[in-house]
């Protein structure tokens, strides 16, 4: 019986203590952390042929953008414009997933606005997603063909960040 | 002039609440001479003065005293009336003193009926009620007061975050607190019952009006704040699993349990302890809520305003309640013998219980564990609805099941009869044999959702019609709140089942044809409003099966201050289902994203709801003995 409440006072104090240490932590999220960190175990299913792709898609040019979009999200539907404007450039490979989406609804999005990704993936619970950070989409990863990341957009791409990303990769 | 008006009263509630305390301890003592004020009269006192005060916040409000920084923060002279009003406890400020006030009001309630029980019963609670006001007026004093000054005083208010502008919304804390708060004073007679050595049956009956009661506003708080996610956040859901929705969930899991366990003590004198535990952990996860929600350390999309300092008091009063109350528990609780054998009633109460705490333990577990995650690991994750639906949804068959034949078992008696289960159990798989014909549902959890709430839904009319030819008052409680629970699950799987949502991108002057519908987009109004500019939308769906033409103007809002963009969505509510109509813009172009969905049976789930609620204020006629 002692026993059984030492075990319940153990595991209360260790909520409480828990919660006191987060207390202190900023949980507003940096992605600053990131940034000139390299990308390990890079590998995620094709869409449409769910063949698993690994990090060799991001060494074709010198530069990807890994970009995160639904067909549910709003500002993604915002930022496609822009995605489409940077799918001209020749040195930047435009990386596509799809996050916690429905195959079809994806594609009619893509019908609608068009397609600028070099390779599109898919990441259908958003496991992968949270290693590279990612927990709210849209969001945009810029990295170089030593898979070292150097950007990191959270939230859509707009005008002035296309302007970064161009000033980047030229 | 206000703001010295309420700091007063407030140290004055603090002093009264503090000789509450003393004069209790005292009396306890036999040495109530030496304070010759009746209790009684001191808790009146305590109850008016912190009620005025939280009135005079109020007429603050509704003056626009811009001199009080609660008020300069969160209100404006161009908001409606009943907006100044739910402004008040639309803040961290306002609410708590909402919450103190509420408080001694179930104080007053509470003590201030005649009493039949123990003396020292009733006076241990108080003092535990009347500490943990004090506990609140100080935390409210120190980090949190509504009464500070703003100087020099400002000529207009900040306003109120837009979103929070809805009548559902205005409403929603009041009843979640009066659940919240009111789990205190079962909380407090639990340690009075401890300290004092109450026979079990006594103190179930002393408390099961305070379970229900509480239960019920929690309830259908919880339900006023779905209906605003669902009218206002413009997705079409109206449970999202979030943090905040989890917070106010946990107690009501702990409450419905305690609903439940509570008779069993009640008639059989069982369980004591454990209702003890129920009755502590309510109060102590409303506050855990409480933390979660304000001290920032959980993101939500309820933006509630966020500071650490603040957090600490709230983790401070948390660990307070958690570890004197369970402290006086290991001391004091005494080990009970539960013998029971055999299948009967309290059999399947204490199954309810189970999955009661089953429930408690996922969507606790799912709340807390990004918390936990990053602090050990630095690790971020996010628990999304995909997690609970996995580990409850299948649990909730089982469940429904048991909440179907439970009540037709009798106490220390035997299992209910099997012909009667089958009987049941076959008219719910033909109907579901009918729907798989007709509609072609090929989810097998859909199926078996939909198999046992039936069940449910059949076992609680045949226990209706039984009760009512037996010619005693019939179980009204129960009845009203098993038969709802049915209603809610069938509803809310025959939504999930059948809803449609079609996406589209239409320009002004455009149709197009998806499924049975035609959708114009008719044209585009622009118009200001005091604090924001409109782009409505006029669309006009028609529905080419039933020839049935219905007008949607859904609103993008822009806001000024902060710039904000909110959808409205624009709804159309019948018996057979709700249609929802969104739309958004999209950037540089002339095209607007368009959501149509039609949701059946929508109207049916609040229905269900307040159907379920109610079983927590009918009177509970006893004839269960001799059923």
């Amino acid at each position: 019986m002692r026993m059984r409440y030492v075990i319940i006072s153990a595991i209360v104090i260790f909520i409480l203590i828990i919660f006191a240490i987060s207390l202190n932590r900023d949980s507003t999220y940096s992605t600053e952390k990131l940034i000139g960190k390299k990308i390990e175990n890079f590998n995620s299913k094709d869409f449409y042929t769910k063949e698993i792709k690994d990090s060799k898609i991001l060494k074709t040019k010198d530069f990807s953008l890994i970009n995160y979009w639904a067909s549910w999200c709003a500002p993604c539907r915002v930022e496609h414009s822009e995605l489409m404007q940077l799918s001209k450039k020749e040195n930047l490979n435009i990386i596509g997933i799809n996050f916690k989406d429905k195959k079809n609804e994806a594609e009619q999005f893509l019908n609608e606005l068009g397609n600028p990704y070099d390779h599109l993936l898919i990441d259908q619970d958003g496991r992968f997603s949270i290693n590279l950070g990612v927990y709210g989409i849209p969001e945009s990863i810029l990295i170089n063909k030593e898979l070292k990341i150097l950007k990191k957009f959270v939230g859509p791409l707009d005008s002035k960040r296309v302007i970064e990303i161009t000033e980047v990769i030229q | 002039m206000l703001s010295f008006f309420g700091n007063s009263l407030i140290l004055i509630s603090i002093l009264t609440s503090a000789l509450i305390v003393i004069k209790s301890i005292l009396v306890l003592n036999n040495k109530a001479s030496l304070i010759s004020i009746n209790i009684n009269n001191l808790i009146t006192l305590q109850t008016t003065i912190i009620v005025v005060s939280f009135l005079t916040l109020v007429s603050a409000f509704i003056i626009s005293d811009f001199s009080l920084i609660t008020v300069y923060q969160n209100s404006h002279t161009l908001k409606p009336l009943i907006y100044k009003i739910a402004g008040s406890w639309g803040n961290h400020e306002g609410s708590l003193l909402m919450w103190i006030a509420l408080m001694s009001l179930f104080s007053f309630l509470f003590f201030i009926k005649k009493n039949r029980y123990k003396r020292e019963y009733y006076l241990f609670t108080l003092i535990v009620q009347t500490s943990l006001i004090l506990l609140f007026l100080i935390f409210l004093v120190f980090s949190s007061n509504p009464f500070l000054k703003i100087l020099p005083e400002p000529m207009e208010g900040l306003g109120l975050n837009p979103i929070l502008q809805d009548p559902a919304l205005a409403i929603h804390p009041p009843l979640l607190y009066i659940g919240f708060v009111g789990s205190s004073i079962y909380f407090s007679a639990a340690i009075g019952a401890l300290m004092s050595n109450i026979d079990g049956a006594d103190f179930a009956k002393s408390i099961k009006n305070w379970i229900k009661i509480t239960w019920f506003f929690q309830t259908i708080g919880i339900l006023a704040g779905s209906i605003w996610a669902y009218y206002e956040l413009g997705w079409g859901g109206f449970w999202f699993w979030d943090p905040v929705e989890n917070a106010s969930l946990l107690p009501w899991f702990c409450m419905t349990a305690l609903l439940h366990s509570v008779i069993v003590l009640e008639k059989k004198k069982q369980l004591f302890s454990w209702v003890l535990v129920l009755c502590l952990m309510t109060f102590c996860l409303t506050i855990a809520g409480t933390f979660l929600v304000r001290s920032g350390v959980l993101n939500s999309v309820h933006t509630f305003a966020n500071d650490p300092q603040r957090g600490l008091f709230i983790l401070i009063i948390l660990s307070l309640t958690l570890i004197t109350s369970f402290g006086v528990y290991f001391l004091k609780n005494k080990e009970e013998n539960y013998n029971n054998s055999g299948i009967n009633r309290e059999t399947f109460i204490i199954t309810n219980n189970w999955f009661m705490m089953f429930y408690l333990i996922t969507v606790f577990l799912g709340t807390v564990y990004p918390i936990f995650t990053e602090v050990i690991s630095d690790i971020k994750v996010s628990v999304g609805p995909p997690f609970y639906n996995t580990v409850i949804i299948p649990f909730v068959v089982i469940f429904l099941l048991f909440m179907g034949i439970g009540p037709n078992s009798k106490w220390g008696g035997k299992f209910i009869n099997l012909k009667m289960f089958f009987l049941v159990l076959l008219a719910s798989v033909a109907i579901n044999i009918i729907l798989i014909y007709f509609f072609d549902t090929k989810s097998i959890l859909f199926n078996l959702i939909f198999i046992s709430s039936l069940f449910l839904i059949f076992y609680t009319i045949i226990d209706l019609m039984k009760s009512i030819r037996s010619k005693f008052l019939f179980k009204t409680s129960r009845i009203c709140s098993h038969l709802g629970f049915g209603l809610l699950v069938l509803f809310i799987g025959l939504n999930e089942n059948f809803s449609k949502e079609f996406d589209i991108n239409l320009k002004p002057g455009e149709t197009k044809k998806i499924d049975n519908y035609e959708i114009i987009f008719e044209n585009l109004n622009f118009y200001k409003k005091s604090n924001y500019n409109v782009v409505a939308g006029n669309f006009t769906v028609m529905n080419n099966k039933s020839n049935d033409l219905k007008k949607f103007k859904p609103e993008i809002r822009i806001y000024k201050n902060p710039e904000t963009l909110t959808f409205e969505a624009s709804i159309k509510t019948n018996l057979l289902s709700d249609k929802y109509l969104t739309m958004s813009n999209i950037q540089s172009s002339e095209y607007y994203n368009i959501k149509f969905q039609e949701k059946p049976l929508m109207i049916w789930i609040w229905i269900s709801v307040i159907l379920m609620s109610l079983g927590g204020i009918t009177r509970f006629y006893r004839s269960e003995n001799r059923l």
